[in-house]
């Protein structure tokens, strides 16, 4: 049973579902649903996109988000990322499938495919959307400009629509355990399509990453040295969470750049922030404000940080958070 | 080796974002403009691949008479030549990457770097648009470049890793902080930028794709309650993330 080409007005929603190492990312559940939601809310349909090797089973699993088919388009050389062959395969489905609308999730894979999809697909493309809704029939994204210090709302004209969204804010929902059809697909490629392809994969540390984090412990100037940031470590390590720096703290070469949270570093929306010695330059504030609930701990009072957070502590760091790790470690039994 | 470097003419990082009179993009009084900071490891990158394999570094920028001065920044740094594309008109990121593609597919370059995105729309597309535009591979995020044989190596930030990327030259990249180190100018540098020559091109007019309706600063985020100046405030502070925010 293939999935029917869109009638006129009839959206047909892609989503593509982002799979490392056979195993789906969450993104992949928030995008599926995100594409179920949009595409009840337009009266059309949609279906997820799964491109890897032997990931028919992790496809199955976006059953449980509201996806009742998933194409899959499985091959070896498709096992490891290529933004070529990628690009390719995602812009053949679209076509062949009359998807005009493709949600992306705005990570490393989805940031680095959407634009060549969009020149592909002569499409217009709203990057690290944070909120969609349908307005006159027309989906309508917000996202962040200038790193979170202004939201726009933006259309797309064209006919093709693609949406990139961003990590951890569009919910996955409950999974109901559903199981989705799979339909294999292929795409015929040849080596030039794979004129950029991974070839490995370094993990830094074990740690989630900031971007995708629920909970992110972050350490600033106040951390006084890179010696002191044990103390953040532990904590986020305690709570499943990431490590994050002010540019401040990357700048003095106390973390890797990778971890900088603001406006030349990462943009986060965390459930839990946690700031430690951190005052808060705009910067900053830019990166991580959109984060759910947000705990300062710093010596100074007026530290611009204070007017972002939910909840603070006006005290010494060194004081204050390793006490706050015993105290989590307590709460969740594991003294 | 013949390397373009696409540069943007950016607002500073400190700026304190207000919404200007048309309700769709910021107030640009008193807003004072920087090179991109992304853009500064993609020039140095470029210089320092030119420094190593010879050739020559052009750098392109797309705006106003205003971006005369971020590309006599570059000058500064070392490039060859600089090219502004002028263009007052509203362009999304694809009408930004139609005009600089069309540019750079004239210069027929070996390498084709950019900053991995603007601090201003933080699109981060032109990039990839621009590699797609001009049928050539690419990588994104790049935060180190190694090449031999024709074929680039490159490390790009994944989500908690990197992820190791063989490119086929020619080639478009993206960089991103911890790629090098930028080069300050030299005082020689800076003067000599001055008299340096800007060649100026005129884009062909393109149909945005992505109109921005409005723009509104983000809701305010009141200040939260302060709980206590020392560690005894600890276990109220781990009762109301329990049981108020819900968030442990």
């Amino acid at each position: 049973m293939g999935i029917e080409n869109g009638a006129k007005g009839n959206t047909v929603i892609l989503a593509f579902a982002e799979q490392r190492d056979g195993k789906l990312k969450k993104n992949a559940f928030e995008v599926a649903r995100a594409a179920r939601t949009y595409a009840d809310q337009l009266g059309g349909i949609c279906f997820c996109l799964v491109i890897g090797h032997n990931v028919k089973e992790a496809a199955e699993q976006l059953g449980g988000y509201g996806i009742e088919k998933v194409v899959v388009v499985d091959d070896p050389a498709l096992a490891a990322y290529s933004t070529t062959a990628y690009a390719k395969v995602v812009a053949e489905i679209a076509q062949q499938r009359g998807a005009t609308v493709l949600f992306l999730p705005a990570s490393a894979m989805g940031k680095d495919l959407a634009p060549r999809l969009a020149a592909k697909l002569d499409a217009g493309l709203a990057s690290d959307c944070t909120a969609l809704r349908i307005d006159g029939g027309e989906l309508i994204a917000t996202r962040p400009v200038y790193a979170g210090k202004a939201l726009v709302d933006v259309k797309i004209t064209s006919e093709v629509k693609i949406f990139t969204l961003r990590p951890n804010v569009f919910t996955a929902g409950k999974n109901s355990g559903a199981r989705a059809t799979v339909e294999t697909a292929s795409v015929k490629l040849t080596d030039s399509d794979f004129a950029a392809r991974v070839v490995d994969v370094k993990v830094a540390t074990g740690r989630p990453d900031v971007t995708e984090a629920d909970i992110v412990v972050s350490g600033g100037r106040g951390m006084k040295g890179p010696e002191h940031f044990h103390l953040i470590e532990e904590l986020a390590d305690l709570l499943g969470g990431a490590v994050g720096a002010s540019r401040a703290a990357v700048d003095a070469g106390w973390r890797p750049h990778d971890e900088q949270v603001g406006q030349t570093g990462k943009t986060v929306s965390p459930s839990l922030y946690i700031a430690c010695g951190i005052s808060g330059a705009i910067q900053h504030l830019a990166g991580m404000s959109s984060s759910k609930v947000i705990v300062a701990i710093n010596k100074d009072k007026d530290a611009p940080i204070f007017q972002v957070a939910d909840y603070g502590i006006v005290g010494d760091v060194f004081d204050v958070l390793p006490a706050l790790t015993k105290e989590i470690k307590k709460f969740l039994g594991k003294e | 080796m013949n390397i373009v470097v696409c540069i943007n003419h950016v607002p500073d990082t400190e700026t304190k974002v207000k919404i200007g009179p048309d309700g769709k993009t910021i107030d640009r009084t008193g807003v004072n403009y920087i090179l991109n900071p992304y853009d500064e490891f993609a020039i140095e990158e470029s210089l320092r691949l030119k420094e190593k394999f010879g050739g020559q570094v052009t750098a392109i920028s797309l705006g106003s008479d205003a971006h005369k001065e971020t590309l006599r920044k570059a000058y500064a740094m070392g490039v060859d030549k600089a090219i502004l594309i002028k263009d007052d008109s509203i362009r999304d990121s694809f009408g930004v990457a139609r005009a600089l593609a069309d540019v750079i597919k004239e210069l027929n370059p070996d390498i084709v770097f950019f900053g991995k995105q603007s601090i201003d729309y933080d699109d981060a597309q032109v990039n990839g648009i621009v590699a797609e535009m001009l049928g050539l591979p690419s990588a994104s995020v790049v935060v180190k470049l190694e090449i031999e044989n024709g074929v680039a190596r490159v490390d790009r930030e994944i989500e908690g890793g990197h992820e190791i990327v063989e490119v086929k030259l020619p080639a478009v990249f993206s960089a991103q902080k911890g790629l090098n180190e930028p080069r300050y100018p030299s005082l020689k540098g800076i003067m000599q930028a001055k008299n340096k020559p800007i060649e100026e091109r005129t884009p062909s007019p393109v149909t945005p794709k992505v109109e921005v309706l409005s723009m509104r600063k983000p809701p305010a985020k009141g200040a939260g309650k302060i709980i206590g100046t020392d560690s005894s405030a600890v276990p109220e502070l781990v009762r109301l993330l329990h049981e108020e925010a819900k968030v442990i």
